[in-house]
């Protein structure tokens, strides 16, 4: 039962007729530039199935690539890529949980520590993906001996996504109304309770944004790749293998394959749909867990 | 034989005798602050206040704002532990617990002290979860059990009959004044001796307002209520003894405290005759 007023239906009235033309303008402007972007997502996705979507079947999606891509499909790499991303997830994701969890409810915002880490945080997410690849293949392929491997590629990508997946976690719990966290301890609530029971509930919208975030930046991921886990299109056998993954593959069709086009074009269109999906799994899934929390 | 029915001014020198003289009848103390401050980095909320408040009655704390008057609750069941740079200095004994001594159980002190807010402050949880979880952080684990104290609690709230049929719906759909309710009814769950109360009507609409007033006024003589209002005409419908705060120097003080009738009534101190007049503040 909704008794507020619907203030929404007055914004068609007005009542001066210069700030009328004023307003006039100031709408078309946000349209122009809400379509504009709307249009360019969809020129783009119009163009990948034009060009894609004749060479996608199940077939492609589950067999091996032939002919360096031309021909063939793409079950490695998809199994590769979800390894991949599997690792870099099932890493970041405890990490990220608990480093934000103490960024956010165990050090005050003015301690020096916290600052810290937030500046290098901030600093890291800006940090472009090459780097990433460099210190990813000195680190983890040399330094820990793990050679161009999907491990490897998961780790690295780890941490490419632990600012995004940290901070906006952090923002998540730090919006948490400060009355849940009075209330519970004047109730003689443990803070554990408070956290789990309490916060990190109420702080889910933020963690799946950052989940979200974090998710398109590793799918995306090309450059952080070639260095770690490398570019074999052979079928994995474990972590400790090298994998392509779709972004790589894309890359090796459209620069390096002549004739690849065809086949780069339906590999980009499997990975739109990926991402679209697991975004929208994830939004349905934060609003499910809320809507499950709020009833239970 | 004289009684006396008086306010007492309190001064740094005067301390207060043992047991609360409330007319007639004399109640045995159930908390007890001496020299209690509590200082925010350098800046004092209250300075040196020495308060008895009597077992079963309704202390209310009147005096404008910012005069310490919230933070002295919040001193009460060790909130202001949660407040960065927060220090109390003093004694609070509430019955047998030295609330101060380090280490004192907190958790088990928040289960006999409950706190309501000014702002209702349901868990974004459903209504029955809202009540269980404190239930089940201090041990009460049976289903049976829970749903007892839920219906009992509910009840005693005057909540039961509106929302028995929906104990699963979420708490924050209710109205303001239900969530106070409800807020209320979850600290009851956890059968604490004492209540604190700040300002919590002032959040409410008139009639929900008065509800809950009625159901504040209700639990004298079952447990111990220090209720911080700004409303004088309610500290005088609702209160037994009346502790009058004013801003001196930059720090709150007691100035002064005693039953009901005597501070309104008959003040000792002008600044107290001028406040409840409506001459100041």
């Amino acid at each position: 039962m909704d008794r507020s007023i619907p203030w929404a239906a007055l914004s068609g009235g007005r009542s001066s007729t210069s700030s009328r033309s004023a307003d006039r303008l100031a709408a078309t402007c946000v349209w122009i530039a809400a379509a504009a972007v709307s249009a360019v997502f969809f020129w783009l996705l119009s163009d990948l199935v034009r060009h894609g979507a004749g060479q996608l079947s199940w077939s492609f999606l589950v067999d091996a690539p032939s002919n360096a891509g031309r021909a063939g499909g793409i079950g490695p790499i998809v199994l590769s890529t979800a390894w991949i991303l599997a690792i870099a997830l099932g890493v970041s994701l405890p990490v990220g949980l608990g480093t934000a969890v103490l960024l956010a409810e165990v050090t005050s915002p003015e301690a020096i520590f916290g600052r810290l880490v937030r500046r290098s945080l901030d600093v890291l997410a800006g940090v472009p993906s090459i780097v990433f690849g460099l210190f990813g293949n000195a680190f983890f392929c040399v330094t820990l001996g793990l050679g161009f491997s999907i491990l490897a590629g998961g780790l690295t990508l780890a941490c490419m996504v632990l600012p995004i997946l940290i901070r906006s976690t952090e923002e998540g719990l730090r919006a948490v109304p400060a009355e849940y966290r009075l209330g519970g301890a004047a109730l003689g609530l443990g803070r554990f309770t408070i956290l789990t029971r309490l916060l990190l509930p109420a702080a889910t919208p933020g963690l799946v944004a950052g989940v979200v975030l974090g998710f398109g930046r590793a799918i995306a991921e090309t450059a952080a790749l070639i260095f770690t886990s490398g570019y074999v299109d052979r079928r994995p056998e474990s972590v400790f293998d090298s994998g392509r993954a779709l972004s790589i593959h894309i890359y090796d069709l459209a620069i390096n394959i002549p004739g690849g086009e065809r086949n780069a074009y339906a590999t980009a269109l499997v990975l739109v749909m990926i991402l679209l999906l697991t975004n929208s799994v994830a939004s349905w899934l934060g609003q499910r867990l809320r809507g499950q929390h709020l009833h239970s | 034989m004289t009684t006396t029915v008086s306010s007492r001014i309190v001064s740094s020198r005067g301390v207060p005798s043992a047991a609360v003289s409330d007319g007639a009848l004399a109640r045995p103390v159930e908390i007890r602050t001496r020299s209690l401050s509590l200082i925010y980095g350098r800046k004092p909320a209250f300075l040196d206040v020495s308060l008895d408040v009597p077992r079963h009655g309704i202390t209310a704390l009147i005096g404008p704002s910012g005069c310490g008057k919230s933070s002295f609750l919040a001193s009460l069941n060790r909130l202001s532990d949660l407040l960065p740079g927060c220090r109390v200095e003093g004694e609070i004994h509430i019955g047998e617990i030295d609330v101060l001594d380090p280490a004192t159980d907190v958790v088990a002190l928040r289960r006999r002290v409950g706190m309501i807010f000014q702002k209702p402050n349901p868990f974004p949880l459903s209504i029955r979860r809202n009540i269980e979880l404190p239930l089940k952080e201090h041990g009460i684990r049976q289903r049976a059990e829970i749903d007892a104290i839920v219906e009992r609690t509910l009840t005693e709230v005057g909540l039961w009959p509106e929302v028995s049929d929906r104990l699963g719906s979420p708490a924050l759909a209710l109205s303001g004044g239900q969530q106070q309710r409800l807020c209320l009814a979850r600290a009851l769950a956890l059968t604490p001796e004492v209540i604190l109360l700040d300002e919590p009507c002032s959040a409410l609409d008139p009639i929900s307002s008065g509800v809950v007033e009625d159901l504040i006024a209700s639990l004298r003589g079952r447990y111990t209520v220090v209720i911080v209002t700004h409303n004088l005409a309610q500290a005088r419908r609702i209160a037994d003894r009346v502790a009058f705060f004013w801003l001196r120097d930059g720090a709150g003080r007691l100035i002064e405290e005693g039953p009901v009738d005597a501070v309104f009534d008959h003040p000792r101190d002008e600044l107290t005759a001028a406040y409840v007049r409506g001459a100041r503040g």
